[in-house]
C-alpha cells in the first residue's frame, strides 16, 4: 500500500549546516474502535448505506453474515483451484505417459504399456496437489498477503484486533471521505475510540 | 477471575443430551479475551520444569534413533532383522503404524469441519500438528528401507543419467505420491489455519525477536473482513480436497499389500478396512496426546469433557468397524475355500505369531467395547487407558499383517522366522523420540488451540440481526441455556 517515509536529510547550500526536514506525514485512514460484535455489524450497516466503497472491518474471527453487509462480491478462487486441479490432472496423466508409455516403455508382468487404470492414483494425487497449492499460495496472492509493513500497526489500539475487539476502518482516499463527517459518525455509532491512522 | 471461571467449571457438565439444547463448547464463563489468554498463556509463560524434562526423555530418544540411523547407514540394512522371505518387517509396520496416526488430523480438521461438527475447533490444532509430525516419522522408514538412502530421489520422476523413469503401475510408487501429496496438504492446512492465531501471538508479544518470528510467520495478518472472506473460501476448499485425500492415502497404503498375491495380503477389503484401521489409531492418539495436554496446559474449559466424549464415541465406531474386517476376513478365508489363505488366517490366530494377533484382538476388538457406556467415556483414565490399548493394538495389528504373512507364504521350503534386533527396536523407541520432540517444541512456541475458529463457535460471536442468522440453529448454540442450573435462562450480555 503505502510505504514509510524515512526521515530525509537535506542539504542546505547556503548555509552549510545538514537540516532535517519534517517527516512527511499524512492521515490515511481513520479507525473505529467497537467491543462487540453486533456494534460493528450495525457500524457495518450504516458505513456502507452512506455509501463509503474503501474501507474494511478488521476482526480477530470472521463475522457470520458480515460479506452481505458489507457487499463483499464472492472471490474467484474456487475458479482459480478448479483450474489447477484440472492442470493437475492433466498433466498427471501427461507425466506417466510420457514416462512410462512414451519415454521409457518397459514391460512389468506382462501389464500393457499404457493403461489408465493403473495411472489413476498418481493423477488424482497431482489433482489435489496443485489445487490445494492453488487455494493457499492464491488465497495469499489475492489478499496481497505477506504485507509485513502496515500503517494500522503502529495503533496500539488495533493489536486486539486479534484478541477481542472488532475495528472499522475508512481510507481517505474514499470519495466520500470527509474526517469530521465521518468522525461524528463514529461517535454515534457507539466507537469506544476513533484514531487516525497516518502514515 | 481466573479462579472464579475455574471452580464453576468444575461444576459445568456439557455432556448431557438434551436434543433441545446445544451442550456449550466452551465452558467456565470465558470471553473472547479469556481464551486468547488462556492459549497464548502457554506459549508466552516460561518453559516450565514438566516440559523440560518431557523435553530432555524426547531428546533422548531422539538421539537413539540417531545412531541407529548412524549405524543403518554406514552398515546397511543388514542390521535389521528383515530377511528372506520376510524381506518387509519394523519399518513397513513402523511406517503404517505412524502414516495411520496421521489420518486423525486431517480427518478432525476436513471432515468434520463439511459436516459442520464445532467441537472439531478446539482439538483440530494439535491433531494437524500431530498429524505432520507422524507423517514425518512414517516418511522416514521407507525412505531408510530403500537401503541407500541418498538414493531416495529416484523415487521420483527427476531426469537422471540413467536415462530412466520411475514405474508408475507400481503401487509402492503410488505411495510415494500419495504421501508426499498428503505431507504437503496436511502442512499446508495447518499452516494457513493457523495464520491468524500467529498474529494473535504477533500481536501480543512485548520481545522485539518474538515480534518479529511471529511477525513473519503471521505474513501481516490484519484479520480485515475482505481477506477473511478469501481464508474461509480457501479453508473450505482445502477440506474438500483434503477429504478424499485423507481416504486415498491409506486406500493407497493397503495397495501396497492388497494387489500382491500373498495370502493373508490379497484382499479386496483393504482398502476400508485400513482407512478405519487409521482413524482408529489416530483418534487413539488424539486422545492418549489431549487428555494430559488439557490437564498440564490448563485448558479444560476449551477442551471439555464432551470434546473427550466425543472422540470416545469416533473410536468405538472405528474400533467396532476394524473389528468388523477383522472377521470379514476370517469369513473370507474361509468361504473362498482358498486353501492357502485359509492356512495363512489359521497361522494368524493360532501359529508362531499368535501371541501378536491375541494382543491385537484385546486392544482393538475387547478393550474399545467398554466405551458403549457413558460412565466409562467421560471417566478419563478409562477413556485414556482404552486409547493407549488402540495405539498397541493398532501397531499389532500391522505387524500381524506383515509378518505372519511373509513368514508363511506357498512353500514351506521358503518359511522363515522373524525376530527384531535391537536396532529394529530402537528405531522404534527412537521414532517415538523424534514425534514427541517436535510436539513438545510445537506445544511451547505455537498456539495449541485454534483461537480464532474457537471464537467463531462462542455464542458472542454471532450477530443478532445478521441476514442468515434465523434458520441457522447452528451458529447461535447455547443462547438461552444455563448450563449451570439446566434450565432455559436467558443470558443477558
Amino acid at each position: 500500500m503505502s510505504t514509510l517515509l524515512e526521515p530525509q536529510l537535506i542539504d542546505d547550500e547556503d548555509d552549510g549546516v545538514r537540516h532535517e526536514a519534517p517527516e512527511h506525514i499524512e492521515l490515511i485512514a481513520l479507525m473505529a474502535e467497537f467491543d462487540s460484535v453486533d456494534a460493528v455489524f450495525a457500524a457495518a450497516q450504516r458505513v456502507r448505506a452512506e455509501g463509503f466503497l474503501r474501507w474494511d472491518v478488521h476482526s480477530p474471527f470472521p463475522i457470520h453474515g458480515i460479506d452481505a453487509v458489507m457487499g463483499v462480491r464472492p472471490t474467484i478462487l474456487p475458479w482459480l483451484v478448479l483450474g489447477a486441479g484440472l492442470f493437475g490432472l492433466a498433466g498427471g496423466i501427461a507425466l506417466q505417459w510420457y514416462c512410462n508409455a512414451h519415454d521409457y516403455q518397459y514391460l512389468i508382468s506382462g501389464k500393457p504399456i499404457w493403461s489408465l487404470p493403473a495411472n489413476i492414483p498418481v493423477a488424482f494425487e497431482t489433482t489435489v496437489l496443485c489445487a490445494a497449492l492453488t487455494a493457499v499460495f492464491g488465497m495469499l496472492a489475492l489478499n496481497r498477503l505477506p504485507q509485513l509493513y502496515n500503517p494500522l500497526f503502529k495503533s496500539a489500539r488495533f493489536r486486539r484486533v486479534t484478541n477481542d475487539r472488532f475495528f472499522v476502518v475508512i481510507d481517505t482516499s474514499d470519495p466520500e471521505f470527509v474526517e469530521s463527517k465521518a468522525t461524528a459518525m463514529f461517535r454515534e455509532l457507539g466507537a469506544v475510540s476513533i484514531e487516525r491512522i497516518e502514515d | 477471575m481466573a479462579t472464579i471461571a475455574t471452580s464453576i467449571a468444575k461444576d459445568i457438565d456439557n455432556t448431557y443430551d438434551d436434543p433441545k439444547h446445544r451442550a456449550p463448547l466452551v465452558l467456565g464463563g470465558k470471553n473472547f479475551n479469556d481464551v486468547t489468554n488462556a492459549v497464548c498463556h502457554i506459549a508466552e509463560r516460561p518453559t516450565t520444569l514438566g516440559w523440560k524434562i518431557a523435553f530432555a526423555i524426547s531428546l533422548f530418544f531422539l538421539g537413539i534413533l540417531g545412531v541407529c540411523l548412524g549405524r543403518l547407514v554406514l552398515t546397511g540394512i543388514g542390521v535389521w532383522g528383515n530377511n528372506q522371505p520376510v524381506s518387509w518387517a519394523f519399518d513397513i509396520v513402523n511406517f503404517v503404524f505412524w502414516v495411520g496416526i496421521g489420518h486423525a488430523g486431517t480427518l478432525i480438521s476436513a471432515v468434520l469441519f463439511l459436516f459442520r461438527q464445532n467441537w472439531r475447533t478446539s482439538i483440530n490444532r494439535f491433531a494437524e500438528a500431530m498429524t505432520i509430525f507422524a507423517v514425518v516419522c512414517a516418511g522416514l522408514f521407507p525412505a531408510i528401507h530403500v537401503g541407500r538412502p541418498w538414493l531416495a530421489y529416484w523415487l521420483f520422476p527427476i531426469p537422471n543419467q540413467m536415462h530412466t523413469w520411475p514405474q508408475f503401475r507400481s503401487p509402492l510408487l503410488w505411495d510415494v505420491f500419495a504421501v508426499s501429496t498428503y505431507a504437503t496438504v496436511s502442512l499446508l492446512f495447518w499452516y494457513i489455519g493457523m495464520i491468524p492465531d500467529l498474529a494473535t501471538l504477533r500481536d501480543r508479544s512485548t520481545s522485539p525477536i518474538k515480534q518479529i518470528v511471529y511477525g513473519l510467520f503471521a505474513l501481516g495478518w490484519t484479520g480485515s473482513s475482505r481477506h477473511w472472506h478469501r481464508f474461509e473460501k480457501a479453508y473450505l476448499l482445502l477440506s474438500a480436497l483434503a477429504t478424499p485425500l485423507v481416504l486415498s492415502v491409506h486406500s493407497v497404503v493397503s495397495f501396497d499389500f492388497a494387489t500382491s498375491q500373498l495370502p493373508g495380503w490379497h484382499t479386496t477389503i483393504f482398502p476400508p478396512y485400513f482407512v478405519a484401521g487409521a482413524v482408529f489409531g489416530g483418534f487413539a492418539m488424539v486422545l492418549n496426546l489431549a487428555i494430559p495436554a488439557r490437564q498440564f496446559f490448563g485448558l479444560k474449559d476449551i477442551i471439555t469433557r464432551r470434546h473427550i466424549e466425543n472422540c470416545a464415541k469416533v473410536l468405538l465406531a472405528t474400533g467396532l468397524i476394524v473389528s468388523y474386517a477383522y472377521a470379514t476376513e476370517f469369513f473370507t478365508a474361509w468361504y473362498g475355500a482358498n486353501p492357502f489363505e485359509k492356512f495363512a488366517f489359521m497361522n494368524r490366530a493360532f501359529g508362531l505369531y499368535a501371541w501378536a494377533f491375541w494382543i491385537m484382538v484385546f486392544c482393538n476388538v475387547i478393550a474399545p467395547q467398554a466405551l458403549w457406556f457413558k460412565k466409562a467415556r467421560t471417566n478419563l483414565l478409562v477413556v485414556f487407558i482404552v486409547a493407549f490399548f488402540a495405539n498397541i493394538g493398532m501397531w499389532f495389528e500391522r505387524f500381524v499383517i506383515i509378518v505372519t504373512s511373509l513368514t508363511r507364504d506357498f512353500l514351506p521350503s521358503s518359511w522363515h522366522s522373524y525376530r527384531p534386533t535391537i536396532i529394529d527396536i530402537g528405531m522404534l523407541a527412537g521414532s517415538f523420540g523424534l514425534f514427541f520432540t517436535l510436539f513438545l517444541l510445537f506445544c511451547r512456541f505455537l498456539p495449541v488451540v485454534a483461537m480464532a475458529e474457537v471464537k467463531t463457535v462462542m455464542p458472542e460471536a454471532h450477530p443478532h440481526d445478521a441476514p442468515h442468522a434465523k434458520g441457522h440453529a447452528d451458529y447461535r448454540p447455547d443462547e438461552h441455556f444455563d448450563p449451570v442450573r439446566g434450565s432455559k435462562a436467558p443470558r443477558f450480555r
